[in-house]
């Protein structure tokens, strides 16, 4: 552990801010993620959500500010990255399947290639993952052959053959068709019943309320709200919050 | 089904040549004797120019396969986010694409066994000048190819940690070598092509053994006829071969 890192805290983001140019996409923003915490971000289009998440496991790069995982300070050095890459699933809301090789391909390259596995434990692996997403008898088809929820459900296996402790899901329902979000968020609730701990952007305040145990709300680039979803959802404390909360619980 | 329209068109092509020849030939004062496979001499004649096609494959295929390496190692720093990196690619493929085929070919030959002090056969002093020349524009192509994979394969490739080398070799190059094939197959035409200026050297290819026969025999027109359709038939027959292979990769990614 740093010694520098505020203890038992998995994710910490401290006065974080990002530029794109001489766009500010992220102002200051502070967060910490516990061990095994669902954390549910919210936030009107261009807010920073992904930018933030994807600062997390260096799909960006921060300017100012400190970012620590697992105790490890995300800096320009490749072992940090890698180290961080290695504690960090990540999930798009376009899915990002490797379309040229099939599922079970897709699920074992990461494990073959940065774990190490044998074949025959990386495909065991991959196995058990897509057991769990409830999709095991699509091992063999490419992706094109899916379904998008089928598709997004391989995205998550492909993640979690990694086994990493922290996963990010950036919309990962908002590419799909309505009757195929329920099938994707099933899995990530099974997810958040193994402890897992989890950053979600999504919009689905259904999903939010059952398994978020802290709510954010981003607009501008900064974190406007962050509270439990109880007091989050019945009484936010900031006037921008009330009214996107009107406007996406309207529909 | 493509294949077969595609080798209907050779067949028309051929017919409407040969069709063109017969036809002149009546005004013309042709000898088609130099290469009738019905005299002995003929036959010796005509063994002699087929002969110069393994040359000619030779040549093209060895190039390609180093240009297409040497081409893949000058477009990855044309990639990278640091501009003196990508100065690199820059200045390779500007140089190159600037000197003519048929200059590098005598530079090679002549030039390079003096400042290097070494001797050097026409064939790969063939090679090396086809090669150097046409990494240039597999340099283009390769990354044309690589930039056009969507950037989310990318991150998709770092979110698992692969590192650079196999995020190359296991998720882009796949993907970019099915989009580059069209062009590489026009790069592989084009060599079978320019392979020609390798007789300046004296390489005993196609167009070489045209000549030589030519000087011997004193039939220009049925020689270069002949040479013509040497060409058009290979040619025809690799474009046929590039189409297949393509749609063979297409079908595999069931996209
Ligand atoms: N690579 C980039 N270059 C320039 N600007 C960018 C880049 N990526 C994001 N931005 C800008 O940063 C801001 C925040 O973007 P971000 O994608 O984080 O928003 P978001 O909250 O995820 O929005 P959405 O709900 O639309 O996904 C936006 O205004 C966006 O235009
Ligand atoms: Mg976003």
């Amino acid at each position: 552990m740093n010694a520098m890192t505020p203890s038992n805290q998995l994710i910490v983001l401290e006065d974080v801010s990002k530029m794109f140019g001489d766009f500010q996409a992220l102002k200051d923003v502070n967060l910490t993620v516990k061990p095994g915490e669902k954390v549910v971000v919210c936030g009107p289009s261009g807010s920073g959500k992904s930018t933030m998440i994807r600062c997390i496991n260096r799909l960006e790069r921060h300017e100012r500010g400190r970012i620590f995982v697992d105790g490890v300070e995300l800096t320009d050095k490749r072992t940090d990255i890698d180290a961080v890459r290695g504690e960090v699933g990540m999930v798009f809301q376009q899915f990002n399947l490797f379309p040229h090789l099939t599922v079970l391909e897709n699920l074992t390259l990461g494990p073959l290639r940065v774990r190490k596995l044998s074949k025959a434990d990386a495909e065991a692996r991959a196995m058990d993952y897509l057991a769990k997403v409830h999709i095991p008898e699509q091992a063999q088809k490419y992706p094109s052959q899916l379904s998008g929820g089928q598709q997004q459900r391989v995205a998550i296996a492909r993640s979690l053959c990694m086994e990493p402790r922290i996963m990010l899901f950036d919309e990962p329902t908002s590419a799909l068709d309505p009757e195929m979000i329920s099938e994707v968020l099933d899995v990530m609730s099974d997810l958040a019943e193994t402890g897992m701990t989890m950053i979600v952007v999504t919009h689905e305040m259904g999903f939010a309320r059952r398994v978020a145990d802290t709510m954010v709300f981003m607009d501008a680039g900064e974190i406007v709200e962050k509270a439990p979803p109880e007091t989050f959802f019945t009484k936010p404390r900031s006037e921008r919050c009330q009214t996107f909360l009107q406007k996406i619980l309207a529909h | 089904m493509n294949i077969f329209k595609h080798i209907s068109t050779a067949r028309t092509a051929l017919l409407i040549l040969l069709f063109g020849f017969a036809v002149s030939g009546c005004s013309a004062n042709w000898g088609w004797y130099v290469v009738s496979p019905s005299t002995e001499q003929g036959r010796i004649n005509l063994g002699f120019l087929l002969g110069g096609l393994k040359y000619t494959l030779a040549l093209s295929i060895t190039a390609i396969a180093i240009s297409v390496v040497v081409g893949l190692l000058i477009a990855l720093p044309g990639l990278s986010e640091k501009r003196p990196v990508r100065a690199i690619n820059r200045v390779y493929v500007e140089l190159v694409r600037a000197v003519p085929i048929l200059v590098l070919i005598l530079w090679v030959y002549y030039g390079l066994p003096q400042i290097a002090d070494i001797s050097i056969s026409v064939f790969w002093a063939g090679v090396i000048a086809l090669a150097l020349s046409d990494s240039a524009f597999q340099a283009e192509i390769f990354r044309a190819g690589i930039q056009s994979i969507d950037k989310g394969q990318h991150e998709a490739a770092q979110s698992i940690s692969l590192n650079y080398t196999d995020t190359m070799r296991y998720v882009i190059l796949p993907q970019a070598l099915r989009r580059i094939l069209p062009p590489l197959g026009n790069q592989l035409v084009y060599m079978l092509k320019m392979s020609s200026l390798v007789s300046v050297i004296g390489m005993q290819e196609l167009t070489r053994r045209a000549n030589e026969l030519v000087v011997t025999e004193y039939r220009p027109l049925e020689v270069y006829t002949i040479l013509v359709l040497e060409y058009l038939v290979l040619i025809l027959i690799v474009s046929a071969g590039v189409r297949w292979l393509e749609r063979r990769l297409r079908s595999d990614e069931r996209q």
